[in-house]
């Protein structure tokens, strides 16, 4: 009865609420759970043991992983890093350089990726390597994610630069700054949260992409998705749970991270 | 996130004015060149004629289009007629899509509102707390849910332990499963829209409904749900979207009977055997859809804001 | 338990607590049927919880509340014969003029058509008939401020509860709204309860006034008791401008006290149950009840030298610092008629005082 009478309340939206993150969370401590088994069946439940991540680092498969890993790493932070940059310069135009004629259709351009489905972007990038005869590897892998990464990217830093006041740029011009100057003394800085956040943002997308890789990657050439999924293809083993696992714990932090440094910025009251 | 595009926002000032080409030439070309371009040339090959080694011949052909609609027998000299197949594969995927929808918008709905009812400060815990599987590989959630739910999994095994069934259910590889597969992978997508406009609702028109003697679920009904409604349609456009070409939750967790569009794309361009124009135009046909859409919405929620 | 067919609302011992802050310390106050009832008090008074509890969007944590009788505490807002006119209007953004007026009947169960029928002639009321299928943003803040009092009044509830309507209106507009509410009032003799912190508004508008300050009601009686015979320091400065005067009580006798400001001057004004003599306390003189002269007209007058004089076209304020210390702000009429009398500073003058100028209180 207490409380009843507040009509913001509905009765049951908690319930829903939780039981909405049971199911999102379930399944990942399921598999965080079971990469622990001491079992090599992924059925039966033998004890607690580290046996699967020795042997993710170790094991006969482990070169395969660790090569992927590795790709899968340096194409996120080429890509991520080349994504940041050009999506910081396309957002000081869109926001800090009066209107123009092609603002609209650059927006458009911008978040085109989002708007059209993974695979059909998959389909198109495919194609156009074949058409213009580029040999598929490790360098079409990177040039489909930089551009699937800058959506990512700017959304956190067109946000961020739109809670940037002109007048503090204005007032170093005034201060004998030049347009350089502004840009790089008060503009970056400022940005700096937004920035980072969108790095992180296209890093986590990059290292996450599935669909796009498989079909633009050559033949032996394999990311972390890829190389997962290939095995996953064969039956979900135990060394893929502890990979998995291992990968959820990056994400994760990388997540944290993330948040934290918004969290930060925004006590400090920016 | 997909699907909404990025907000225009407003233009602040013109300092850069004199530097703006410059500015944005990088993203025009990377953008224009591995994303405008490859769709422009997607649509060239879709009037290809295809290699039998993968690839295309340069001959136009409507072959792909006519494939896709038309039957026209086993040696292509019967007269046309509709040709179900496909037609089929894209209607059970708009229909699989359109259930996970519904099924996130149930529990997507009910819980963006109480989130955004929570006093200020926990709000950014829980929004964080619904958002951080969305930043765990999708590929890899995809694999625990199937874990998950396996006949020998622990969701079976558990209803087994406390006696609810005496049978696992067989949930993998059904239509089922491919529902919960993309209800899982996109909900994020449905609580965080909704949460938004929630945040943003001005709740005194709530409390002028109840003093107006409108009991709490007509409260709903009547004045909460059409305010709140750009929220819900965006995010119920988040998840259709990717739902509706997604591959690998039908893939991993559908089995072969269970054939959705991304599988059917997929399969045009793995190894030799497939049909590259025809990808192409299926990929097309997607694309399209997914267009007109995003348009009619576009429309619809301008209209309403007029 | 009140049976009173005069008393619109009761409200008994009712006590609000947000966890350990009490935004209510136990109010009880009577509201008669057919009053321009106003709470007064400054932000944070506790003037809007108490009509939120009546409205039934807060909860009572102790206490009663009576509606004709009726306990209403426990029932929900959508089962309380009272409506609201809300601060920012509250209009539903997604039905046209008609529709908002008409909602709350529709909610009663009446069917479509009799609820436009009312509602239309609910607008006729507010003279906004020509804007009935206009939607809510299309409408200036008057003509919203309007529909809203038109959709509270359309279900012709017992009671109509408004908090600060017309804070959002600017002041020419506000005045003439002023008017009309009370107007309004009178016309369709529903009990009101209308929460405002502006003084003069309040003082405008209502039959009585509940002035409240940090969660208690500091006095409650008609526009012009309050005013004049303020109970305490806090209303008598909140309501109106006054000289507050820290005096000692020499003697009681025949109802007048005598008292002496700190350097020694006579006052005497009329007694006031509590304060006996000897008290320490403090006096209220109104501006406009004091009057300047360049003597004395009397044996109380006050001598002092004009600092400044203030020019603010209705009227002429005028700051006199006394002999030996307080202050005095006098205010005049600014017309050539009657005692007005413009002094420069620098002029010595008296100032003296209307009878019943002076009026003592408690803290």
């Amino acid at each position: 009865m207490a409380k009843s009478h507040d009509v913001r309340r509905y009765p049951g939206f908690m319930a829903i609420t939780i039981l909405c993150l049971v199911i999102l969370y379930a399944p990942l401590l399921v598999v965080a759970v079971y990469s622990f088994n001491a079992s090599p069946s992924i059925t039966i439940w033998e004890g607690v043991s580290l046996r699967w991540y020795v042997d993710v680092f170790t094991g006969p498969e482990s070169a395969k992983f660790r090569e992927a890993a590795w790709n899968s790493f340096i194409i996120a932070i080429t890509a991520a890093t080349t994504a940041t940059a050009i999506a910081t310069l396309a957002a000081t135009a869109v926001l800090r350089s009066g209107r123009f004629r092609l603002r609209t259709f650059s927006l458009g351009l911008i978040s085109l990726p989002l708007m059209v489905p993974e695979i059909v972007t998959a389909v198109a990038t495919l194609i156009f390597f074949n058409a213009i005869a580029i040999e598929r590897g490790l360098l079409t892998i990177l040039l489909a994610h930089i551009a699937f990464c800058i959506p990512f990217a700017y959304m956190p830093i067109s946000a961020r630069m739109q809670g940037i006041e002109a007048s503090y740029e204005q007032a170093a011009m005034d201060l004998y700054a030049t347009k350089r100057q502004a840009f790089t003394r008060i503009l970056m800085p400022l940005m700096m949260p937004g920035i980072v956040s969108g790095f992180l943002l296209a890093f986590i997308i990059s290292l996450d992409d599935f669909i796009i890789t498989n079909f633009v990657k050559g033949a032996g050439v394999e990311t972390l998705p890829t190389a997962i999924f290939g095995a996953v293809k064969q039956g979900i083993k135990p060394n893929i749970m502890a990979i998995s696992t291992l990968l959820l714990l990056v994400s994760i932090v990388l997540v944290a991270l993330s948040w934290l440094i918004g969290r930060r910025d925004q006590a400090r009251g920016r | 996130m997909a699907g909404g595009g990025a907000t225009g926002g407003s233009v602040q000032a013109d300092t850069y004015r004199e530097a703006r080409t410059w500015l944005l030439l990088p993203a025009w070309l990377v953008l224009g060149i591995l994303t405008l371009a490859p769709l422009t040339i997607m649509l060239v090959y879709s009037f290809l004629t295809k290699d039998f080694r993968g690839g295309v011949v340069w001959d136009f052909s409507l072959a792909a289009y006519d494939q896709f609609f038309f039957d026209r027998g086993l040696f292509g000299d019967d007269p046309p007629r509709i040709e179900w197949t496909y037609i089929g594969i894209f209607w059970r995927s708009i229909w699989q899509a359109g259930l996970a929808t519904l099924l996130s918008l149930a529990v997507g709905f009910p819980t963006a509102y109480f989130i955004a009812t929570r006093p200020e400060r926990e709000r950014a815990l829980w929004v964080f707390l619904v958002t951080i599987p969305y930043w765990v590989n999708l590929l890899i959630r995809t694999v625990s849910m199937r874990f998950l739910l396996r006949n020998e999994g622990p969701l079976n095994d558990g209803l087994m332990a406390i006696g609810v069934i005496s049978e696992p259910l067989a949930i993998v590889n059904t239509n089922l499963a491919v529902q919960l597969g993309l209800f899982y992978s996109y909900l994020p997508f449905m609580v965080l829209p909704i949460y938004a406009a929630v945040e943003r609702y001005n709740f005194a028109l709530s409390e002028a409904a109840a003093d107006l003697y409108a009991p709490r679920w007509t409260v709903l009904r009547r004045i909460l749900l059409p305010a709140v409604r750009p929220g819900i349609v965006a995010g119920c456009i988040l998840v259709f979207v990717p739902s509706l070409g997604s591959f690998l939750a039908p893939d991993l967790l559908g089995g072969a009977r269970n054939f959705m569009i991304g599988s059917l794309i997929e399969e045009q361009f793995k190894g030799n055997a497939g049909n590259w124009p025809f990808g192409a135009a299926a990929s097309m046909i997607l694309l399209t859809l997914v267009l007109i859409l995003l348009m009619v919405l576009a429309r619809q929620s301008r209209k309403g804001e007029a | 338990m009140p049976q009173d067919r005069d008393i619109a609302i009761d409200v008994r011992d009712a006590v609000k607590r947000y966890g350990t802050f009490t935004a209510l310390k136990r109010i009880s106050l009577s509201i008669r049927d057919n009053e321009f009832f106003t709470l007064l008090g400054p932000s944070g008074c506790g003037k809007t919880t108490l009509l939120r509890m009546i409205a039934g969007f807060e909860e009572v944590t102790e206490g009663t509340i009576y509606l004709y009788g009726q306990e209403i505490d426990r029932l929900p807002p959508h089962k309380r014969p009272v409506n609201t006119v809300f601060q920012n209007y509250a209009l539903f953004p997604h039905m046209d003029v008609l529709e908002n007026v008409g909602f709350g009947l529709e909610m009663l169960g009446k069917s479509r058509a009799e609820a436009r029928a009312r509602a239309g002639d609910v607008l006729e009321m507010v003279q906004l008939s020509q804007f009935a299928s206009r939607m809510p943003y299309q409408l200036s803040g008057g003509q919203q401020q309007r529909v809203a009092l038109a959709r509270a009044l359309a279900p012709r509830p017992r009671v109509l509860l408004l908090d600060e309507p017309l804070s959002a209106l600017d002041l020419k507009l506000r005045k003439a709204m002023q008017v009309e509410l009370k107007h309004l009032q009178r016309e369709t003799g529903i009990t009101f309860i209308f929460v405002t912190h502006d003084q003069e508004e309040a003082l405008t508008m209502s039959d009585r006034i509940a002035v409240m300050s940090e969660g208690e009601l500091q006095q409650l009686g008609e526009a012009r008791e309050i005013y004049e015979r303020p109970r305490n320091v806090f209303v008598a400065d909140f309501i109106g401008d006054t000289n507050l005067m820290e005096v000692t009580v020499d003697r009681i006798a025949g109802g007048r006290a005598q008292c002496h400001l700190g350097g020694g001057h006579k006052l005497t004004c009329d007694a006031v149950e509590g304060i006996g003599a000897g008290a320490r306390v403090h006096m209220s003189l109104r501006p406009e009840r004091l009057f300047l002269s360049a003597r004395p007209v009397e044996e109380e007058s006050l001598s002092g030298t004009v600092r400044e004089m203030i020019y603010i076209g209705t009227d002429i304020t005028t700051v006199v610092d006394l002999a030996d210390g307080p202050q005095f702000t006098v205010r005049s009429s600014n017309s050539t008629r009657g005692n007005a009398r413009v002094f420069e500073p620098g002029a010595k003058v008296a100032v003296n005082m209307e009878p019943g100028a002076a009026r003592l209180l408690v803290d």
